[in-house]
């Protein structure tokens, strides 16, 4: 593999943006510019689209973890000529983003024959809101063409003992959940409704000015007050004396709060109620969204790295070029200005382009090469890793459900529901054959928890798959298969699993997003400020897109490639409306498959 | 749908129709000529399906579409397929004008006219009925259809139950699902199918599940009513039964000739007979027919003349009433001497009683009372009944009762009928009900909860026994909460307070007796001073419990809020009756006062009669036009003359007309005036007082 075969010559050698690396964010912006009839070249060091989104075979997936837990050897042949006149060379290389990768293989047998029959996920646990934005944008850019979704079948809310307990997340669920009293039902429905009325005011008072409160007073629709919107969420729970059962749902299940929200020492991430409300909006306007989905989530068949793809093949059909197996190996710079030229393939090919967005896992190389002092510097800084903000994330393959009745389900472990030091949220999301992401007939578990170090983020995603799942060292130890026929309700067996840690670094932290577009992987406690006016006028060309962060869906990594083409071309409409839509009656252009 | 604005149709949907409705007359007139020419090519057919299929409201082409299968079906020689075919063409084009308008009554009623026939599948049917129940789940021509493929498919109601169970699971808000469901749990409970054998038990899962309804969405009414149709399943006794009677079991009457002449004997149990006939009023738990002389036995001491002519009292114009009343004839020998007879009445030996909703009264019952007869003594003297009776306050004086008459006074306790059967197997009602509190004594903080409550506390009173309402403080407060709670509603929740308010002041014997009053008017030189039962000044809206006043003779509910008096013919002893100062509208909405045919001495004074232009009560009020009147009552030419004021005021003729009222007081109404008195002059040959003013 030392010896790549020989590349194609690629032909324009100029183009208005270059995308190296075929993430979900690169894909968005490459497909918006193309929208906008920009020329677009698309790379990617890998022989297939999505990067650190994509969705992999059990070997892919291997090969891939370990390669990017190493730091690459810097390309060594190519990029060291420094001979160009005109420009200088920065030699780019690939920062390890996953670390700690243990992959075990209980009965490989049972795999041997079907390990490229999986679409592993590297960014799992992962599904979209019915309302989300992404949703959204794949229908306006007709991305939604590409890809076809099914309804994840339920969510719960799994406790110590193994339970999972439906989250009532809708006035159906709420009615036919089990395990709420009376009282609770009717506690949390109010809460609902008045979230509800809550949006219906805000939405009346922002199209009808001021009369607008004397009519909402009238229907009970009230807003939520300033002040309450400005406090932790968990206190306006609190203060509308709902029992801590339902804040937990609420929280973790429904808000999908990350860290502990009880708890402000250990809360990296308090909630406040405007955040807390707009994600009860978004899933409750999930609901029912579209007529054949049936809860509030969904997944695309083939696994999650359809959607780069899609976007991708929406890019395409605007005319943007795409090459994979083509690394970028080094950034060409004006010699005199310091200002981005284009960048150098593995091909040893020059091209040209007045913008670049760079994969987030590709860092400059070693400061020998730079020509100034200026930039040395900034090369230093840039390659300061951010040290927190790590998830981890899990897969297991089974051949039985959590659920006998379910394929396709969510489950969330709150904050210390699994034991008194869990920090953050456990969520694992099981998906079945049924949505081609495995044989049919088995399962794939995907987990993930926020952490700071491997140890913890290992603890947590072991304490969920211990309560979930059988490992099969456990039942030989035991070695009686008696247990097991007497226990009906068997938790389903690991055939294979997979642990890492991922880095989130920087990009992530939509607080100072701006300023890290130009500046990516500076940690939050830098001063950001500083930093920024040093090296704007460097750097405004070549932007960084976003690591696959810790949340369950791509709200914040489509804001984010929203700001990236916006701050690339501030005049150019994102998406722009071209054909007449062809749904005008409705929309639902998404093909769900029921 | 339901909810979707309608928008105003823009300048190209306006060209779009009518370039449709050129096509559909094109297509209609070449469809009629086929039609009256009879063809029924296969063209011809497809050309009728053509036009259903864009205007499925065309009743004339579903029926040529009948006759054309039926022509076919002939020629075909019933050969299966040929037949198969020709049905399954009519499914199709039926499905099609469906999904252009699934509210097409004839191409619902095609669908059923052709699974008639018996030769097609119905197992599409369901399948396509989930499709259409999808979009509009509480369309009522698919639940009625879905009722018609279930019965022939002979699916069992447990199925169906299941099926509501589903669509209630989707959303609670569905109707018609709960609706459904209450059709096939009774139907379940009636035929004890397994499982739905233990009615208490039916009724504890059903009200589980409403509850969790109610609960998560307390605004939805869907729940509300499946509740309240729960609470009624849970204390409604099927079979009627007798509440009370009038003589009350174990009284003691005195029947003088005498117009109250007061000789020692308890006011309350004394009564005039002018005709030589005794009332005998049967009230009853629920309406009920073939009440009669063979159903009910009356024995007496005495053996003439037995049979009784009994009468419904009917508000409506149905055979059924609550209310029963028997003249029974005492003849002329005992009627002049002083005597004491017993006299004794069963019913429910022999069937023939049948409650409205096809129940037998199953429950054999009797009671027993004594009739003392005081044979008149004097002359008729111009005493009591001519005299002018005032309602003044100093009139009335508090009835304190004579020690030596305390036993007289007794009957108020039995004023109702004491049921064995009704208390036996009460007690799991008391459970559920119980139960059903304590939940929603959850729920106070919503209109919703503050009903259910009240409801249920009430239901629960009236289980244990007629005389103590332990809750009834806590109801009146919940209505008098939800009065504020719920403007728009004051009025219902003032009604159903007034019902409460009523029966607690009249239950009970200390209670009733501290609204019992003698009258005496001191300037009058008459010696009786009968009872008079004044429930004046208590704000009341509605009247009720009338089973415990069955005895009243002189009631005064003046100064209260009426609107209404309906029931108020259940108390068919009353001869005064002071209506003055409500709120009553008009005479329609005084009905229940052609039944009171004792009636003497009514006083209207300052209602609110002919003050509203529109009178809503009168559509509720037989008319004139009415079959039920019959032509014998209407056929008032020969009383009044003036035939304006009869076309003017026939509410008031209507009511008035048949009641023999001596005094009479209307002013204070917009109604009254000069036309009006001269009219009542007439319509009145008894009256003698009008307004306080003596007519000659």
């Amino acid at each position: 593999m030392s010896e790549p075969p020989s590349y194609p010559q690629i032909e324009p050698t100029t183009f208005d943006l270059i995308a190296a690396g075929t993430g979900l964010a690169e894909c968005i912006v490459a497909a918006a510019a193309s929208a906008s009839g920009k020329t677009v070249l698309h790379l990617d060091t890998n022989p297939f689209y999505g990067s650190h989104y994509s969705s992999l075979s059990v070997p892919e997936l291997t090969s891939f973890l370990n390669s990017n837990s190493t730091p690459s050897s810097p390309p060594s042949s190519t990029s060291t000529t420094t001979d160009s006149l005109d420009y200088s060379i920065v030699n780019l290389t690939t920062q390890p983003v996953y670390s700690d990768v243990e992959i075990s293989c209980f009965y490989p047998e049972l795999l041997e024959e079907n390990l490229r029959k999986f679409n592993l996920d590297l960014c799992g646990p992962r599904v979209l809101f019915c309302a989300d934005k992404l949703i959204d944008l794949m229908l306006k850019s007709g991305a939604s063409h590409y890809v076809e979704f099914k309804s994840i079948d339920a969510s719960f809310v799994g406790d110590g003992n193994g339970k999972l307990w439906n989250v009532p997340d809708s006035r159906a669920a709420i009615f036919k959940d089990k395990s709420l009293t009376l009282k609770e039902k009717n506690q949390l429905m109010r809460f609902f409704k008045l979230v509800q009325g809550h949006l219906v005011a805000t939405v009346a008072a922002g199209s009808s000015g001021d009369d607008g409160n004397g009519n909402d007073e009238k229907e009970g629709k009230t807003k939520i007050s300033d002040e309450d919107l400005e406090r932790p969420f968990i206190e306006y729970l609190s203060n509308m004396q709902l029992p801590p059962k339902i804040r937990s749902i609420i929280l973790y299940a429904i808000a999908m709060a990350d860290y502990d929200q009880d708890d402000r020492g250990v809360c990296q991430n308090l909630l406040k109620t405007k955040d807390g409300i707009d994600r009860l909006s978004l899933y409750q306007s999930s609901v029912g969204r579209f007529t054949n989905a049936s809860g509030a989530l969904i997944y695309p068949v083939y696994g999650q790295g359809e959607l780069p793809q899609a976007f991708s093949r929406r890019s395409a059909v605007k005319g943007c070029i795409y090459v994979l197996r083509m690394p970028v190996t080094a950034l060409l710079m004006e010699k005199d200005s310091g200002r981005y030229k284009g960048v150098r393939l593995a091909s040893g090919q020059d091209i040209f382009s007045q913008k670049l967005v760079l994969d987030p896992s590709l860092t400059l190389a070693s400061p020998s090469a730079s020509p100034s002092d200026l930039l040395h510097e900034s090369f230093n800084f840039l390659s300061t890793r951010d040290v927190r903000g790590k998830v981890a994330r899990g897969i297991c393959i089974t051949r039985n459900s959590l659920k006998p009745d379910m394929s396709n389900l969510l489950v969330v472990y709150p904050p210390r529901s699994l034991y008194p030091e869990q920090i953050t949220s456990i969520r694992a999301l099981q998906i079945s054959g049924n949505l081609a992401v495995c044989p049919l007939g088995m399962f794939v578990l995907y987990l993930s928890a926020l952490c700071d170090d491997a140890i913890q983020g290992k603890r947590l995603l072991n304490a969920a798959m211990n309560v979930l799942l059988t490992f099969p060292d456990s039942v030989n130890s035991e070695s009686s298969s008696t247990v097991q026929s007497e226990n009906t309700e068997e938790k389903p067996t690991v055939i294979w699993s997979g642990l890492y840690i991922q880095e989130m670094s920087t990009v992530l932290h939509i607080l100072n997003f701006s300023l890290t577009i130009s500046i990516p992987r500076v940690h939050t406690h830098v001063d950001i400020g500083m930093a920024s006016i040093l090296f704007q006028g460097q750097f405004d060309s070549i932007n960084f897109a976003p690591m696959p962060d810790g949340n369950l869906n791509y709200n914040d990594i489509s804001d984010a490639a929203v700001k990236l083409f916006q701050e690339m071309y501030p005049n150019e409409e994102y998406f722009p409306e071209t054909t007449p839509p062809e749904n005008s009656e409705d929309d639902i252009g998404l093909s769900l498959e029921t | 749908m339901h909810g979707r604005p309608r928008k105003a149709p823009k300048p190209e949907d306006l060209a779009a129709f009518s370039a449709k409705a050129e096509k559909l007359r094109i297509l209609q007139s070449q469809f009629l000529s086929n039609h009256h020419q009879k063809i029924y090519t296969k063209e011809a057919v497809e050309l009728s399906a053509k036009l259903l299929e864009i205007n499925p409201e065309c009743y004339t082409a579903w029926n040529y579409r009948k006759l054309a299968v039926q022509h076919n079906l002939f020629e075909s020689n019933l050969d299966p397929d040929a037949v198969n075919s020709i049905l399954n063409d009519e499914l199709r084009v039926v499905e099609n004008a469906l999904r252009q308008n699934f509210k097409s009554y004839g191409a619902w009623y095609h669908r059923k006219w052709v699974l008639n026939k018996g030769h097609s599948s119905i197992e599409n049917e369901l399948r396509l009925l989930d499709k259409l129940q999808n979009v509009d789940p509480r369309n009522f021509h698919a639940w009625n259809y879905r009722r018609f493929v279930a019965a022939l498919l002979n699916r069992s109601d447990e199925d169906e139950l299941n099926h509501t169970q589903d669509l209630i699971d989707k959303n609670i808000s569905n109707y018609s699902a709960w609706h459904n469901r209450s059709v096939l749990v009774s139907n379940l409970m009636k035929k004890k199918v397994q499982a739905f054998s233990q009615k208490d038990e039916v009724l504890i899962r059903e009200y589980e599940l409403v509850r969790d309804a109610v609960f998560t969405d307390e605004d939805d009414q869907s729940g509300w009513f499946y509740h309240l149709w729960l609470l009624d399943q849970t204390v409604k006794a099927e079979s009627p039964l007798l509440t009370s009677s009038w003589p009350a079991h174990g009284s003691d009457i005195t029947l003088s000739g005498d117009r109250y002449l007061d000789l020692g004997s308890s006011p309350f149990n004394t009564y005039h007979f002018d005709s030589g006939s005794l009332l005998l009023i049967l009230y009853f738990n629920q309406a009920v027919e073939g009440v009669n002389v063979s159903t009910v036995t009356v024995s007496s001491g005495f053996n003439v003349n037995k049979d009784v002519i009994w009468k419904p009292i009917l508000s409506n114009n149905s055979k059924t009433a609550h209310v029963w009343v028997g003249q029974l004839k005492f003849p002329k020998v005992e009627l002049d001497s002083l005597g004491a007879y017993t006299l004794e009445v069963t019913l429910g030996h022999s069937q023939g009683i049948i409650s409205s909703g096809g129940f037998h009264y199953s429950h054999p019952s009797h009671f027993s009372f004594t009739v003392h007869v005081q044979p008149a003594k004097k002359e008729p003297v111009d005493g009591f009944g001519s005299e002018k009776i005032s309602w003044r306050d100093e009139n009335f004086h508090i009835y304190e009762p004579d020690s030596l008459q305390s036993d007289l006074v007794l009957p108020l306790d039995h004023l109702s009928i004491k049921n064995e059967h009704e208390l036996s197997d009460s007690s799991w009602q008391e459970k559920i009900i119980d139960e059903e509190i304590s939940n929603f004594r959850e729920l106070l903080d919503c209109k919703i909860g503050k009903l259910t409550l009240a409801r249920l506390l009430t239901a629960r009173d009236a289980l244990v026994s007629s005389d103590k309402s332990v809750h009834s403080e806590e109801v009146l407060r919940l209505y008098s909460e939800l009065m504020k709670l719920d403007p728009p509603h004051s009025q219902f929740y003032k009604d159903e307070h007034s019902l409460i308010l009523f029966e607690k002041v009249i239950s009970g014997r200390e209670s009733l007796l501290s609204y019992c009053f003698r009258y005496r008017n001191l300037t009058s030189s008459s010696s009786s001073n009968p009872i008079c039962l004044r429930l004046n000044g208590l704000s009341l809206s509605r009247l009720g419990s009338f089973e415990k006043l069955l005895w009243v003779q002189m009631l005064d509910l003046s100064h209260n809020e009426l609107r209404s008096i309906e029931g108020l013919e259940a108390m068919q002893l009353l001869s005064h009756l002071n209506l003055s100062k409500n709120k009553l509208g008009s005479f329609t909405s005084l009905e229940s006062l052609r039944h009171l045919k004792s009636l003497k001495v009514l006083d209207l004074s300052y209602n609110e009669i002919g003050a509203h232009s529109v009178d809503t009560t009168r559509y509720l009020c037989s008319s004139p036009l009415c079959h039920s009147i019959g032509r014998s009552e209407w056929d008032g030419s020969e009383i009044v003359t003036d035939g304006v004021s009869l076309v003017s005021y026939w509410e008031a003729f209507f009511i008035l007309k048949g009641l023999k009222l001596t005094q009479l007081d209307i002013t204070g109404n917009a109604i009254a005036d000069e036309k009006f008195t001269a009219f009542l002059a007439e319509v009145l040959p008894a009256l003698k007082w009008l307004d306080g003013v003596q007519l000659n």
